[in-house]
């Protein structure tokens, strides 16, 4: 029971990390109907500048570490929405009608890109920081000496992504932007028609899905102690899984699929078999959209001609 | 009065110095920006395990300076070039001389192909490149059978080349069996997979395709990866027999081609013979291709591409169509793999990733999707640019996903050949409007 308590607790932190990278899916395939296939490489690119922030920052002789998590998380959410407006500028706004799997090549194109320019800048061995957040609280200690404890890093993770979906939800339902938004989401030449600017609402919904896995990738950081360049491929997978397993285009959806595909991972690891995690969490993705094509919040999809 | 309306507006469009030394700043300044911790800065972790860094100002400067100029002359180039919209005339008797040209490649091509091992027969790297660029051609054609006829994205191709390759290994090394007999059994194997993949997929479309065929073939190499006792995991299978030329086998020993046949013995026989067997594989995958197109499962196939929702009204099977897809292409690429297999006699899950997957599908789009002649020259092309490159290895998936990006902006319909419909109606009927408005148009 105690270590089935201690799982839970490893994979709701996981599935948070899953659930702001699916977020990023979510949004972007409400709205364009793509799959941004090099977001789960933002979410590296994000934990990059996160430990590049990190590093210049203790150089510089800062302690306090909540200034420096909060400056570390400022400062790479700004460089990697960045780099969100830059992909859709470049890679994705120039295809926006061309034929219906363009798109999508050049978002693979793009992961290629993405993936070599950070090994070729960053170089290709791992990454490790040491642990920026220590300590923890014991919740539990069992009979046979097994401890259940719940780390501060784990809270952290936990409650950064709490606020953030909060504030997150709070701009798609009440501000003018997330109203644009769902405008363009229903039907763009309409929203267009109505005064919406479609493609600054388009950008700017790149701009917070990079934001937003920016945070992923420094809660990743922060909570697993490494990055390196090609952690974005599986990692973008899972996330991509996640979003379709919660029914893409629902926000609430693509958290609720995070922590779902967290829970699983982490408690196959810990009863079945470490290697085929990743086996297991792709075969849910076939299992869903076989028998579950319209995820569990998502609404169905009216065949157009 | 639609005549000033018709007036080309071009000097408003044409901007002026200051509007693109703008675009330029800008670009430059976003540049710097995205740039600045990634190159500015680089990591490494130490010798004691701890990060340590430094700072590469000088390259950041210049690659701010490269996005600066380059957007000066991207700019340039786009004026020069005028808006996309722009019909270009081509004088007729270019035209004339294109068509020529375009008819004569192919058999021109398969002349010089035949010829290769004659001309270079001392030159082992260019059998040995030229071995490779089939193997593509290959691929290309197999998946061309799916993405390019049926318009099924498959992301996952390279899973089915994985079945082929380490069904022969394994079936060789096992059980003794010869290439002869593997190769047949590896195609029906990667066929089998092809079905299973493709009955749960029947009703997925686009995006999601793609991704589940992804996941397929990322579970298919992890599988292989971590079953360590069938597959040897990440040590892969080595000491695969090499091919034999029908039962003889191309050896210096007695019963040896070259002691039979009463020449001398040389090396370079085998690679002749897996060049000649190559050849041999991608012409048979080309040849079915081409017959199955003028079948009438291949012009369902075109249906599907062209419209799923018209062809399941016409009464077009779309369950059988898109299954049989999947089988023929992955046996190809099951043949393929098998090829593969016995060429190199080692085969290791690092050949099987999704960056390989993704080249094939980069060669099948940038001969234009269904193109039998853009594929062969796309497959020459992207690995011919590979080999530019070697040297410059860590640049070259880099510049390979530039490409990519560029070639769906630039010419999203592939850059060699193009699209048509095997059949299509010769003449449209010019219907007066009383009938069209009576339905019968």
């Amino acid at each position: 029971m105690d270590y089935f308590a201690q799982q839970l607790i490893n994979g709701i932190v996981l599935g948070s990390i899953y659930g702001l990278i699916a977020i990023g899916y979510t949004m972007v395939y409400g709205i364009v109907g793509m799959i941004n296939f090099a977001h789960g490489d933002i979410f590296m690119i994000g934990g990059f500048i996160a430990l590049i922030t990190f590093l210049l920052l203790v150089s510089l002789g800062l302690t306090a570490v909540p200034v420096i998590l909060l400056i570390v998380l400022l400062v790479s959410m700004a460089i990697t929405a960045l780099y969100g407006w830059t992909i859709e500028r470049i890679a994705y706004r120039p295809l926006r009608h061309s034929f219906r799997l363009a798109p999508m090549l050049s978002a693979i194109g793009m992961s290629f890109v993405l993936i070599n320019y950070s090994q070729i800048a960053q170089g290709a061995r791992v990454k490790p920081v040491p642990p920026i957040i220590t300590g923890g609280y014991t919740l539990h200690e069992g009979s046979e000496g097994f401890v259940v404890r719940l780390s501060n890093v784990q809270i952290i993770v936990v409650i950064a992504t709490i606020v953030l979906l909060a504030i997150f939800t709070w701009l798609v339902s009440r501000t003018r932007l997330g109203r644009d938004m769902r405008a363009c989401e229903q039907d763009q030449t309409m929203a267009a028609l109505l005064g919406v600017d479609v493609d600054r609402t388009i950008s700017m919904t790149f701009v917070i899905g990079a934001a937003l896995a920016a945070v992923a990738g420094m809660m990743y950081l922060l909570y697993y102690g490494l990055v390196d360049f090609f952690m974005g491929f599986v990692a973008g997978i899972k996330a991509f899984t996640a979003a379709v397993l919660g029914g893409i285009g629902s926000l609430p959806g693509a958290m609720l699929g995070g922590l779902l595909i967290g829970l699983i991972e982490t408690m196959w690891s810990a009863y079945f078999s470490v290697e085929y995690k990743d086996v297991a969490a792709f075969s849910i993705l076939i299992v869903v959209l076989i028998f579950l094509p319209t995820g569990l919040l998502g609404r169905p999809e009216v065949e157009k001609v | 009065m639609t005549a000033p309306a018709s007036q080309p507006t071009s000097f408003s469009r044409v901007p002026g110095i200051a509007f693109i030394f703008k675009k330029a700043l800008i670009s430059a300044l976003v540049a710097l920006v995205l740039f600045s911790l990634m190159i500015g800065i680089r990591t490494e972790a130490g010798p004691t395990g701890q990060l340590i860094f430094w700072t590469r100002f000088g390259d950041l400067a210049s690659m701010v300076a490269i996005v600066f100029g380059g957007s000066i002359v991207v700019e340039l180039l786009r004026q020069w070039w005028g808006p996309v919209e722009t019909v270009r005339i081509v004088p007729p008797s270019a035209q004339n001389a294109m068509a020529i040209g375009r008819r004569a490649i192919a058999p021109v091509l398969l002349i010089f192909t035949f010829l290769v091992p004659v001309i270079f027969y001392d030159q082992r790297y260019i059998l040995d490149l030229g071995i490779l660029v089939l193997t593509y051609v290959m691929l290309g054609w197999g998946l061309n059978v799916v993405v390019g006829l049926a318009g099924l994205l498959d992301l996952g191709y390279v899973a089915f080349y994985a079945v082929g390759a380490y069904s022969y290994a394994l079936l060789s090394t096992t059980f003794g069996l010869s290439f002869w007999v593997c190769l047949p059994l590896a195609g029906i194997l990667a066929a089998f997979w092809g079905v299973l993949l493709g009955f749960p997929v029947l009703r997925l479309r686009g995006d999601y395709l793609a991704i589940v065929t992804l996941a397929f073939g990322e579970i298919i190499r992890l599988v292989i990866i971590n079953w360590q006792s069938l597959t040897g995991g990440p040590n892969g299978i080595s000491g695969i027999p090499r091919p034999s030329f029908f039962g003889i086998p191309l050896t210096p020993g007695d019963d040896g081609l070259a002691a039979r046949l009463g020449i001398e013995f040389s090396p370079t026989h085998r690679i002749v013979f897996l060049f000649y067997l190559i050849l041999a594989l991608a012409l048979l995958t080309n040849w079915v291709t081409i017959r199955l197109r003028h079948l009438p499962i291949g012009r369902a196939w075109e249906a599907l591409r062209e419209d799923e929702v018209a062809c399941r009204a016409l009464g077009i099977n779309t369950t059988t169509t898109k299954l049989t897809a999947f089988a023929t292409g992955a046996m190809f690429g099951g043949f393929a793999g098998a090829f593969f297999a016995t060429r190199q006699g080692f085969i290791s899950p690092e050949s099987f990733t999704f960056q390989e997957s993704a080249l094939i599908l980069a060669i099948v789009v940038l001969g234009g999707m269904g193109s039998q002649l853009g594929v062969a020259l796309a497959a020459l092309a992207m690995i011919g640019g590979f080999e530019l490159f070697r040297g410059f290895d860590q640049y070259r998936m880099l510049v390979f996903g530039v490409a990519m990006v560029l070639l769906m902006i630039w010419r999203p319909r592939g850059l060699i050949g193009h699209r048509a419909p095997t059949v299509f109606l010769e003449r449209n009927q010019a219907i007066s409007s009383e009938l069209t408005s009576e339905g019968r148009g």
